[in-house]
């Protein structure tokens, strides 16, 4: 690992001062995915800033009715809040379906946001990789890639997005609030994360330094009923390989508002526009749910070894959304 | 040898089990290693050392982290508490009796962070901590039973090469109810 230098940023300001003086320098939140990074030599910074001490670690009501988290606030402290397991309850299921109860203690959610790819090639800086370094290549397009993106990926980069808590919060329509060295700025989530194109080593639309000060939940009552399910390779402690948050509003057997969005299908959380233009207005039926999955998926373009993941995906929303509309029906 | 350069090392002082021990720290170094090498404290076992396994759990201000990936230099000004830190004395932990008492191990080498894993398990449980294999997660719900699927989930971030979960889970079952009643009595 190369040396580097170690400060507590004192406040927001004095943090993106740091960060905006040296372009190697990095944010440390729970430390869990950069020190990893750090480990393995992707990550080589000459100065980590840590973030943990600054006050971004409260959850508070907007006066809309929405909440405000800041982005230092633990993955654990997210989930367990009141307001979020009453009002979001999808995101509180989202946030727990991830890593352990060590790493969630840890975890922030400015860095559960920020947080890199899984792809093994990514983390073998022995071999190319064109997100690590660009032009390289990307040996996962002919290789290992059953857990790579069946939509809007590219032939540079099919990375997924790890994120399970990103699937809830795109769903909910967040807003990530950030501040620079310029001042502040805010971001719908479903924008903070660019298209892959031919410069999957652009991640974020964030302005370079910028510190994440917190993520704002617009208020939406349809979020109360919400669920997160997520399959994985095994029961537990592992990284999604199909996952859905998904809210539902019924009325007299009427579908009156949708969310839904799928993880770890795509190079950032999949917010399922098509299926909730299809969902909106229609009977709360199977057929429904079906055809919802259908209009979303037909984008997708599997590799050879993943195409299990549109079945999967397919099936996955059936379930949640039927789910949903049972529960609206007791 | 050349004196350590300010900017690549600090000098801290970790409070570990409420002992504080003055150290100049590399950065690089996590705190698993120092706990290790530098404070002789082995009982936090090194296994993956990338945050999959929980061999280096150890509280942090009262919550479980996994040491391996947590910076000694930002472990300043937090309070430690390591397998070495659990027992009074010669009283050992109601938690480490259980295991004891169940064989909540075979080879041992996973027990030290399982243990400090189930101490934080049974404190998040009485918070009213729902998990993923909680049915409601709404608080009006109440809290979950800690039945063996909780303790499984919640315990899921430790890993045990030996395969000893089923008395694991009837440990921290154990030493769960343990706690409840100690709890009753107190408010009682
Ligand atoms: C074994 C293991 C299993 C896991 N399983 C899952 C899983 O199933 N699901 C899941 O979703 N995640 C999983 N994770 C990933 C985990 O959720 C992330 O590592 C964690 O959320 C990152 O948060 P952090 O605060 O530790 O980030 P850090 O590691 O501190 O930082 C990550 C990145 O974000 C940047 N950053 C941090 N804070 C800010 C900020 N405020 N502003 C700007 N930049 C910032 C850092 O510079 C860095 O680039 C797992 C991790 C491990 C090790
Ligand atoms: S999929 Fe993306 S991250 Fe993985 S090897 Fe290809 S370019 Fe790298
Ligand atoms: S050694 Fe830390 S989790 Fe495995
Ligand atoms: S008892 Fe041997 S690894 Fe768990």
């Amino acid at each position: 690992m190369r040396e580097f230098d170690y400060r507590r940023a004192p406040d927001v300001a004095g943090a993106v001062a740091l960060l905006a003086a040296d372009p190697d320098a990095r944010f440390l939140g729970g430390g869990t995915n950069l020190v990893d990074l750090m480990k393995t030599g992707v990550e080589r910074p000459a100065l980590l800033v840590d973030v943990r001490e600054l006050p971004l670690d409260r959850i508070e009501s907007t006066d809309d009715g929405g909440l405000r988290i800041g982005a230092t606030v633990t993955n654990s402290d997210l989930a367990a809040h009141p307001e979020v397991r009453r009002r979001y309850p999808a995101l509180t299921q989202a946030v727990l379906a991830g890593a352990s109860g060590q790493l969630r203690n840890m975890a922030t959610v400015g860095g559960n946001l920020l947080q890199r790819t899984r792809c093994g090639y990514f983390t073998d800086v022995a071999g190319p990789c064109n997100k690590r370094v660009p032009g390289s290549g990307c040996p996962a397009v002919e290789g290992e890639h059953h857990n790579h993106a069946v939509l809007g990926a590219s032939d540079h980069c099919v990375a997924v997005h790890p994120s399970d808590m990103g699937v809830a919060l795109t769903a909910f329509d967040a807003v990530v609030s950030y501040e620079t060295a310029d001042g502040p700025g805010a971001l719908p989530l479903a924008d903070l994360y660019l298209p892959v194109g031919d410069t999957p080593h652009r991640e974020t639309a964030l302005p370079s330094g910028a510190l994440i000060t917190g993520v704002t939940l617009p208020p939406a009552p349809v979020a109360a009923r919400s669920r997160y399910r997520k399959v994985r390779e095994r029961a537990s402690y592992a990284f999604a390989i199909g996952s859905v948050a998904a809210a539902l509003d019924v009325r007299d057997g009427v579908v009156r508002d949708a969310r839904l969005a799928l993880g770890a299908v795509a190079s950032r959380p999949w917010r399922a526009r098509a299926a909730e233009a299809v969902l909106s207005g229609a009977p709360a039926v199977g057929d429904t749910f079906a055809a919802a999955a259908d209009a979303e998926l037909a984008a997708a373009r599997p590799l050879p070894d993943n195409g299990y993941k549109v079945t999967l995906m397919r099936n996955l929303v059936v379930a949640v959304l039927t789910e949903l509309a049972e529960e609206a029906a007791r | 040898m050349a004196p350590a350069s300010s900017s690549t090392h600090s000098a801290v002082t970790l409070n570990i089990n409420g002992e504080k021990y003055p150290l100049s720290v590399d950065h690089r170094t996590t705190l698993l290693d120092a706990l290790r090498e530098r404070l002789d404290l082995t009982g936090t076992k090194k296994g993956c050392d990338q945050g999959q396994c929980g061999a280096c759990t150890v509280l942090i201000d009262g919550r479980r982290a996994v040491s391996c990936l947590h910076l000694a230099v930002a472990a300043e000004g937090r309070e430690i508490t390591t397998i070495e830190g659990m027992a009074e004395g010669d009283r050992l932990h109601p938690v480490q009796q259980a295991f004891l008492d169940l064989d909540g191990y075979q080879c041992g080498y996973c027990t030290p962070g399982q243990i400090c894993s189930a101490v934080a398990v049974i404190e998040e449980h009485a918070a009213g901590w729902p998990s993923a294999v909680t049915d409601d997660v709404r608080p009006e719900a109440g809290p979950p039973p800690l039945t063996a699927d909780e303790i499984r989930e919640r315990m899921s971030g430790n890993l045990c090469r030996c395969g000893a979960y089923v008395s694991i889970v009837q440990a921290v079952a154990r030493a769960a109810e343990a706690h409840e009643e100690t709890a009753k009595e107190a408010s009682a």
